[in-house]
C-alpha cells in the first residue's frame, strides 16, 4: 500500500514536470498565463478560494494541513524574495535569516502577550530593522561583493543563535501560539458535526496573508514603482539619468522584502510553536531562492507551483527525502544551464497595449 | 608571552589554510570574472579523497608515512583538479556573460551537491571522520610555548604552496598566459592564447589548492566532515573579497587576517570564543561597507 503511494505521488510528480513544461511552451498555456498575469485584482482570490478549497477537504488530515500551511508560508516569504530580487534585483542570500528573525521575535513577544496579529506585523518589522544594518553595504556593493554580504549575514545569524543563551542556544525557543480575537488557533474549529485539525487555523491565517500582499506585490509591479524598479534592474545607470533615485528604490524593496519575510517567519514559528538554530541554516536559504529560481525569477504565479514542489515533494515522497538537497542542488543547476530565466519566465510587459486602452 | 606565541602559531596556520582557498577564488576570478562557489566543497572532495588514497596504502599493507602523505596529498590535487576542470568545461564556462547571480547560485547548488553526494553515498558520511595522522607530533618548545611540530611542518607545507603558486603566476609561461587572459580575454585570444585551455587550467590549480588545503585541514583537526568546505568556502570568498579579487596579494593578506580576526577575538574574549565568527564576519561586512572593492582595488573600475 504505502509503496504503491509512493509510485503515484512519483508519477504525479513526473506528470508535473511535463505538464509544466508544457504550459511553457505551448500556445494554452501562455495564454493562461497572460490570463493570469493580466487580469484585473480579482484573480487573485483564486489563490484563497482553491486554498480553502483544499483546506476544507483535508480538514481532518493534520501533516496534510500542515504541508499546506508551509507551502503558503513559504510562498509568503519567496514573495517577499520576488521583490528584492526579481524586481529590483537586490541580491539577498540571507532569506532564511530574516525568517528566522521574524520567528524569534514571535517567540521573545509571543511570551509577552501581546496580541498575535501584532507579534505578527512586529515580526515583520523587527526584520526589516535588522535588515537595515544591511543596507548601507548592500548599496554599496554590488554583484559579487553584495552577494558576500548577505552570505556572510546568515552565517553570522546562525552562529550567533548558536552561542547566544538568551535566545535558548542551540535548543531554540517555545513560541505561543497565535490567539486572534479571543479563538486560540491552537484548538480546531468545530461547528456542529464540523471538526478540523488546528492546523486549517494556521491555513487560513496563511492563506489571509498570501492573499493580501500577493495583491500588495502585484500592484507594486504594475504600478510605476514596478516600472521604476524594471528599469533600475535592467541598467541602473540609465535608470539614474532618467531620474529614478536608484538607492531610494533599491532601501525601499530590501526593506519591503523583509517585512513580508519576517511576517512569513513569525507565522511559521507560531505554527510550530518551536523554532531552533537549525531551522536557519544557509541551505534553507538556498532552498528558498531555489523557489524563486524554479518558478521564474520575477513571475509570482510561478512562485505557487515551484513552493509546492520545493517543499511538498520531498516529504511526501519518501525515497528521495533524504537525497531532497541533492535532487534540488541538481535541479537548479540544471535550470540555470539551461533556461536560466526559471521553467516560466516571468513575461515582458506590453507597455503599447496599456497605453492604448 | 609564551600563550602570546601559541596563539600568533595558531592563527598563523589558520590564515595558511584560509589563503590557499582565497587564492584559488581570486584565480577564477581573475581570468573569467566568475565566483566559483563550489571551491569550498570541492576542498572536502580533496579532504575525502585523500582519506580515501590513505584507506586503499592501508589495505595494501604499505606504512611509509612519507610515502603515503605524498601519495595523499597527490591524489586529493589530482581529484581536485579534474572536479576543478569538470565543472569549469560543463559549467561556468558556458554561463559566462550570465547574471552574477545565475553563477553564484548555479555553483552555490554544485557546490550543495558534491557535499550531498559525500553525505549519501560515502559510508558513514554523516558523521564526522577521522584523518590519520601523517606527520609526528612531537611538541617542540620554543621561547616557553609548545607547538606541535605536525603544525609546524603544515605551516612550512602551506607557505610553501603559495609561494610555488605565485611564482608559477608570475614567472612561467602558463602564468604568463592567465595573467593575459586576467587583463584582457579578447586581445589575449587575438594574441594567439588558448583562452578555454588557460582558463581550465587555471581552474585546476586553483582546484589543487583547494585539495592541499582539505588535506592540511584534516591532519590539523585530525578530523573531517562533509559540512566543513561550506565555512571554509565563505571565510575563503570573504579573504579574497576583502583582499581585493583578482589580487594575489590580496587573497593572502585577506586569509590571514581573517584568521588574525579570529584569534584576536579569542585571545582578548577567552570565554566568548563562540562568538568569534560573529565577529569576523561582521569585521567583514564593516570593511566591505569601507571598502565595496576589497582594500587592494581591482584595477578596472567601471567607467559610466
Amino acid at each position: 500500500m504505502a509503496s504503491e503511494n509512493q509510485w503515484v505521488i512519483a508519477s504525479a510528480l513526473v506528470a508535473s514536470l511535463f505538464l509544466s513544461f508544457g504550459i511553457a511552451r505551448t500556445k494554452a498555456g501562455r495564454d493562461f498565463a497572460a490570463i493570469l498575469q493580466n487580469s484585473g485584482s480579482w484573480i487573485v482570490l483564486l489563490i484563497p478560494v482553491a486554498g480553502l478549497a483544499i483546506g476544507l477537504a483535508l480538514h481532518e488530515e493534520h501533516f496534510a494541513l500542515m504541508m499546506l500551511a508551509t507551502v503558503l508560508i513559504y510562498a509568503l516569504a519567496c514573495i517577499g524574495l520576488t521583490i528584492q530580487f526579481g524586481y529590483a534585483g537586490v541580491i539577498n542570500f540571507a532569506g532564511i535569516a530574516f525568517f528566522g528573525i521574524g520567528g524569534y521575535t514571535a517567540a521573545v513577544l509571543g511570551g509577552m502577550g501581546l496580541p498575535s496579529l501584532l507579534v505578527l506585523l512586529a515580526g515583520g518589522l523587527v526584520s526589516a530593522a535588522i535588515g537595515c544594518i544591511l543596507i548601507l553595504p548592500v548599496l554599496r556593493t554590488k554583484g559579487h561583493y553584495a552577494a558576500l554580504i548577505t552570505i556572510a549575514f546568515v552565517l553570522l545569524f546562525r552562529s550567533f543563535l548558536e552561542v547566544n543563551h538568551t535566545l535558548g542556544g542551540p535548543q531554540g525557543l517555545r513560541v505561543e501560539s497565535a490567539t486572534i480575537a479571543g479563538q486560540s488557533l491552537f484548538t480546531g474549529i468545530r461547528i456542529g458535526s464540523f471538526e478540523a485539525s488546528f492546523y486549517l487555523n494556521y491555513v487560513l491565517l496563511a492563506l489571509v496573508l498570501l492573499a493580501i500582499f500577493f495583491l500588495m506585490a502585484r500592484f507594486l509591479e504594475k504600478s510605476w514603482i514596478g516600472i521604476n524598479l524594471d528599469s533600475m534592474r535592467e541598467d541602473p545607470v540609465g535608470a539614474a539619468v532618467f531620474g529614478v533615485n536608484v538607492a531610494y528604490w533599491r532601501i525601499m524593496s530590501f526593506v519591503i522584502g523583509n517585512v513580508l519575510i519576517g511576517i512569513a517567519g513569525a507565522t511559521f514559528a507560531m505554527m510550530q510553536t518551536f523554532i531552533a538554530p537549525s531551522n536557519f541554516t544557509f541551505q534553507q536559504s538556498l532552498l528558498m531562492l531555489a523557489i524563486v529560481v524554479l518558478g521564474g525569477i520575477g513571475n509570482l504565479w510561478a512562485v505557487i507551483p515551484a513552493a509546492i514542489l520545493v517543499v511538498v515533494v520531498p516529504e511526501k515522497l519518501q525515497a528521495i527525502s533524504e537525497y531532497r538537497f541533492l535532487v534540488f542542488a541538481i535541479l537548479v543547476v540544471l535550470v540555470l544551464r539551461f533556461r536560466p530565466n526559471g521553467l516560466f519566465p516571468r513575461s515582458m510587459r506590453n507597455f503599447r497595449k496599456e497605453v492604448g486602452q | 608571552m609564551a600563550i602570546l606565541l601559541e596563539y600568533l602559531f595558531n592563527g598563523a596556520l589558520l590564515g595558511v589554510i584560509y589563503a590557499l582557498v582565497a587564492v584559488g577564488f581570486t584565480l577564477f576570478f581573475g581570468v573569467l570574472d566568475v565566483i566559483k562557489f563550489s571551491h569550498g566543497d570541492v576542498l572536502t572532495l580533496g579532504a575525502y579523497s585523500g582519506l580515501a588514497a590513505f584507506v586503499s596504502l592501508e589495505l595494501l599493507g604499505l606504512d611509509l608515512p612519507v610515502v603515503s602523505l605524498i601519495f595523499v596529498l597527490v591524489v586529493a590535487m589530482l581529484v581536485t583538479g579534474l572536479a576543478g576542470i569538470a565543472i569549469g568545461q560543463f559549467f561556468v564556462v558556458p554561463m559566462r556573460g550570465s547574471p552574477a547571480f545565475n553563477i553564484l547560485l548555479m555553483t552555490l547548488m554544485i557546490g550543495t551537491a558534491i557535499h550531498e553526494c559525500i553525505r549519501l553515498f560515502v559510508p558513514g558520511g554523516a558523521n564526522p571522520k577521522a584523518f590519520p595522522t601523517l606527520l609526528p607530533r612531537t611538541p617542540i618548545e620554543i621561547g616557553g610555548a609548545y607547538i606541535r611540530l605536525d603544525s609546524l611542518l603544515l605551516l612550512v607545507l602551506g607557505i610553501g604552496v603559495i609561494v610555488v603558486t605565485n611564482w608559477m603566476v608570475r614567472h612561467t609561461k602558463l602564468g604568463l598566459a592567465i595573467r593575459a587572459v586576467a587583463q584582457d580575454g579578447d586581445t589575449a585570444q587575438i594574441m594567439g592564447i588558448p583562452f578555454r585551455r588557460v582558463v581550465l587550467a587555471t581552474f585546476a590549480l586553483g582546484s589543487m589548492l583547494a585539495g592541499v588545503a582539505g588535506v592540511m585541514n584534516g591532519l590539523y583537526y585530525s578530523e573531517i566532515n562533509f559540512n566543513v568546505g561550506v565555512l571554509l568556502g565563505v571565510i575563503g570568498f570573504s579573504s579574497a573579497v576583502v583582499g581585493g579579487l583578482g589580487s594575489i596579494w590580496g587573497a593572502i593578506i585577506g586569509g590571514f587576517s581573517f584568521a588574525a580576526l579570529q584569534t584576536v577575538w579569542v585571545l582578548f574574549f577567552p570565554e566568548m570564543s563562540g562568538y568569534r565568527d560573529v565577529f569576523a564576519f561582521t569585521t567583514i561586512i564593516v570593511l566591505m561597507t569601507i571598502w565595496p572593492t576589497g582594500i587592494i582595488a581591482e584595477r578596472y573600475s567601471e567607467r559610466v
